[in-house]
This record gives C-alpha cells, structure tokens and sequence, in this order.
C-alpha cells in the first residue's frame, strides 16, 4: 500500500466520506447512544474492531466467495465477529454491556459494516481493507464522542458521564454549574437529530468553503495566459 | 407589491401590516391576562420581545439577509407574543428565552425564515420546553394570587425563591389530575362545587382570558385577515367530542363550555391554527385541518399526560397539512372534475 492509498482511505473515513455526516449510515445506533460520551466511543470502539476484522476477513476471503451469495457470507462472517464481540462486553464490561443493551448485537444490522464489506473489502488486497475499517470507524468514533459531548452537556451539564463503567478510579466532570436544570431535550431523540443535522450542516459548510478556496487558488495558473497576451 | 385579479379592494396586504394587527388583536386576551396574574405577563412579553429580536438579527445577519426589511415585518414579534402568552408567566426568565431563541434560530430560520417553516415556532417551543422542563412549564400561579410588581420581577429574575403559592396547575391540569387521584370516585359537578379554582364556567379568570381571545380572533375575521374555516371547524370538534363524552358520562367528562374557554383553546383556534404559513391554504384543507387539530387538542388534553394539547395537536398537524393541500385543490374554474 502506498502512502496515497493510505492518506486517501484515511481522508475518506475520517471527513469525505464519513460514515455519519457524509453517508448518513447506521443512524439508528448513532442516535440511540449518543447519549453521552462513553456510551458513544465503547459502542465506536465495538464497531472498529467488527470492521476492521470483518474488512480483513472478507478481503482475505474475496476471490472464493462466490458473486451470488456473497451478501449471506459477509453476513455470517459479520455476525461471527459481532457475537466475539458482545461476549467480550459481557465479560469484562458487564456494566456498560447492560447500558448499551441491543445495540452491540445491532452491529450484524449497522449498514456501515456492511457497506464497508461489499464496497471497499470485496474489491481491495487485505491490508488496505483493513485500514478502510478502522479509519472508517475513527470517523464514527469523533463523530459519535463530539455528539455525544454536545448532549450530554446540554442535558445534564457533564461530561464523561458513565466513565466509571470503564475506568473504575474516575468520575464524570461537571462542566455547568450544579444549579443547571438541564435541557433535557439534547438527551431525548429529536435532541440528537436536530444536533446531527448542525454538524452535516457544519461539515458542508467546511466543504463548499474549502472548495471555493481550492477555485480561487486554482485561477493563478491560468491567469498568466492574459497578460503574455496583453504583452504580445 | 400586490399582484392580484380584480376586485381592486384596498387590502392590507404587506406582511409587517397583517403581522401588527394580530398583535393588535391580541390585546384584549393580553388585556384580561395582565388582570388576571398582574404585570408579570407583560415582563414576559417584553422579555419574549427582546429575545426575539435580537435572535431574528443575528440569524439574518448570519444568512445574509436584508435586515431592516425583514426585522421590520413583525412576524418575530407575533411568535414572540405566543410564547409568552403559552408559557407560564411566572416563569423564569430564562425559560422564555430559551424558548424564544428555539423558535427563531431552530423552528424559524433553519429551516429557511418566514414563510418556510413547516411548523408553528410559537408551538415547537412550547412543545420543546415542556418535554424539556416539565415542572417548570406547569407552575401556574394560584388562584387569586395578589403579588406586586417587584415581587413578580424577583420571581422571574430568579431573585426570588419559587414558593408553592406560584405552583399551581392550570384548571385543565388540575381537573384532569384530580379525576385520575379520585379514580371514579370524584364526578366533575362535586369538584365544580367545591373549589373555587374552576370559576363561573371554566376557570376562575381563565375563562375571561379566553374571551379576550375570541374577541380578538372575531375582530381578525372581521378584518378578514382569517378566514372563518379553521376556528370554526377546530372549535367544533372540540363541542362535538367533549359534548358527546359530556352527554354519555356527565361525571368524568367536563362540558363542551369548559373545554371550549380552558387552556389553549381560544388562542390556538385563532391565532395558532390559521397560521397561513404552518397551516393549510385551501378552503376545505383548513376545515380538515382546523377539524382534526381540534379532535387531536381534545384526546391529548383529557387522554394524554401533558396540561393541554392544542401544541402538540398543532405540530402533528402542521405535519400533514402539505398533504392535505395536495389533497384539496379546488376545481379549476371551466374544467370538468379535478386536474391535478
């Protein structure tokens, strides 16, 4: 792998094509624990670790699956890495694994696993699939930690709520004065979709500004074609 | 600029003209609120006021509109004014202007500025609020409750501890819970009796709020700035659902008369449902409308666990009035059946 596959797959996961503010995939999980910010990294976290050994797997595999039935053995092999998973919370996170409840099984159903899968690892040699899981997973993860540091500011005014599932020795932050009544929209659903449509809006913003610096830095090269006219 | 068929009638037609005198119309209500609770009504829409303002410039700043143009048209102040009007007015002063500023950044110019937003501002920030500060957004000044003005001031100021006597429920909540506490055991004609909360017919002062409010939604209509669809199928199918329920079981279903003047009943069918932006256009849309948002305000508001229901009515109706104006177009003068 080259170092401009890699800075390619890594911009595509991280910004281009993130998989919540650019694709718009797997808001179901997104929406539902981005309640706070540890709720949000673990279930990133889960997510990144299906990905990128499902990616490997599949890449690994892609010549002997045959074009018909790849969908059902991506699936299985998904599913196969997802139960690892589940029964990796249980067994050393039990605390969080209750909190985040149906959501570590949901990963077999995340469609950014999926479409990962079908669209970069069945085409790709192993080791860039690998990288496009993780880096694709790193762009969930921000997007998810900024998410769920919004809410949970707005709704309960801390931060790293639930650290102590994690981390035993560590306490949540309180950012917001104690007298906060807290805004208990941010932590209910329309609270998260009206936050997520900020920061696409954000995200676009970002984009057509970046765009219209890249045009008016692209004219110099052309705007010398005039004044060697002008001058002949 | 009007660009009409005739009839060449002079009409007020500009935006800031219709917008004053809804605010104009609102004045009795307001009138018989600031008796009611005393000035601080009129603090809270002062301060609904400002907020609204100063969040309408700075969104337009920021989208790069004119801003005199658009600051000078009233329809903040309108939205402002419902606010304040629906939330509690003892209420802190944050709570109005967190309110406020929901309105206008999220419900208003987000979603593209006046004549664009899909629902009522007024109505998603009390919807925003009372699912985000449920107790706040049910402290009702008690009956009868004499404060001076600097007293009220502190209590908004947050000056002020918030004591029970400013924590009362309005008379819809306070039926509904003490019909839910009695479990059939309490009939509606004993509670009537025996508390003075409820008033001659709806609640004691409520009941002339919400006249206030007719007055002034008959006077829009007069001035032909609504038309009579909306409120009037909206408040029919308050009478027709609460009457029926009140006719088959008088004890656990208050009368057509108290729905009709308690709660948001009068300022929703006048002020809120013939929004032209939020509601529906067609003649028979705004019936199926102001027809369906009545029936919805009615089942939330006795059924449902909020103090009333005309927002949340609202908001699900707004939702569905795209389609029921797709659904209602007129017929096309000289054609035959609809074109569409």
């Amino acid at each position: 792998m080259t170092r401009d596959e890699f800075t390619t797959i890594a911009h595509n996961g991280l910004w281009k094509q993130n998989t919540a503010l650019g694709q718009l995939l797997g808001l179901c999980p997104l929406l539902a624990v981005s309640t706070n910010i540890v709720n949000g990294v673990m279930l990133a976290l889960a997510t990144i670790l299906v990905m990128a050994l499902a990616n490997v797997a599949v890449a690994s595999l892609r010549n002997f699956i045959p074009h018909e039935i790849r969908i059902p053995v991506f699936i299985l092999i998904v599913a196969a890495l997802v139960t690892v998973v589940d029964l990796l919370f249980n067994a050393n996170l039990h605390e969080l694994y209750v909190v985040l409840g149906i959501f570590i099984p949901l990963i077999v159903t995340n469609c950014i696993v999926l479409a990962r899968v079908e669209a970069f690892a069945a085409k790709n040699p192993p080791l860039n699939s690998t990288v496009d899981g993780i880096f694709m997973g790193l762009g969930l993860l921000w997007t998810l930690a900024v998410l769920g540091a919004m809410r949970e500011l707005l709704g309960s005014g801390m931060l790293f709520g639930g650290i102590d599932m994690v981390f035993p020795g560590l306490s949540p932050i309180q950012v917001l004065p104690e007298s906060y009544p807290g805004f208990l929209l941010g932590l209910l659903p329309p609270g998260a979709f009206i936050l997520l449509g900020c920061m696409i809006a954000w995200k676009n913003w970002m984009d057509a500004r970046a765009a219209e610096r890249a045009k008016r830095q692209a004219p110099p090269p052309a705007a010398p074609a005039p004044t060697a006219e002008a001058g002949a | 600029m009007m660009f009409a068929p005739a009839p060449f009638l002079l009409k007020d037609a500009s935006v800031s003209q219709v917008m004053t005198q809804v605010c104009l119309a609102l004045i009795p209500g307001i009138a018989a609120y600031a008796w009611l609770v005393g000035p601080a009504i009129l603090v809270q829409l002062v301060i609904a006021s400002l907020t609204a303002v100063a969040a309408e410039a700075a969104m337009l700043k920021l989208r790069g509109k004119p801003l005199a143009m658009f600051l000078s048209d009233g329809s903040a102040i309108v939205t402002a004014w419902l606010i304040a009007l629906t939330f509690p007015p003892l209420a802190p002063w944050w709570l109005v202007v967190t309110g406020t500023l929901f309105a206008i950044v999220i419900a208003k110019h987000l979603y593209g500025g006046l004549g664009q937003n899909p629902f009522n501002p007024a109505m998603v920030a009390f919807a925003a609020c009372i699912v985000s500060f449920p107790a706040l957004m049910s402290q009702w000044p008690s009956v009868g409750l004499q404060m001076p003005l600097l007293d009220q001031l502190n209590v908004i100021l947050g000056l002020a501890p918030r004591v029970d006597a400013l924590s009362g429920a309005t008379p819809l909540d306070a039926m509904k819970t003490a019909l839910k506490l009695g479990e059939g055991q309490i009939d509606i004609a004993h509670l009537l009796a025996n508390q003075d909360i409820y008033g001659n017919f709806a609640g004691r002062g409520w009941e002339w709020v919400a006249t206030g409010y007719l007055l002034g939604g008959l006077w829009l209509w007069r001035r032909k700035l609504v038309t009579w669809h909306a409120p009037v199928a909206f408040l029919a199918a308050m009478v027709l659902v609460s009457g029926a329920l009140w006719l088959y079981q008088p004890a656990s279903f208050a009368s057509p008369v108290f729905h009709l003047l308690s709660g948001g009943t009068m300022l929703g069918a006048f002020f809120i449902i013939t929004d032209p932006v939020s509601g529906c256009t067609t003649p028979r849309g705004k019936l199926i409308f102001g027809f369906s948002a009545g029936l919805l305000a009615y089942i939330i508001r006795v059924f449902g666990g909020y103090p009333d229901g005309v927002a949340f009515a609202v908001l699900l109706m707004n939702l569905s009035a795209p389609l029921i104006d797709q659904l209602t177009q007129p017929r096309i003068f000289g054609m035959k059946g609809r074109q569409s």
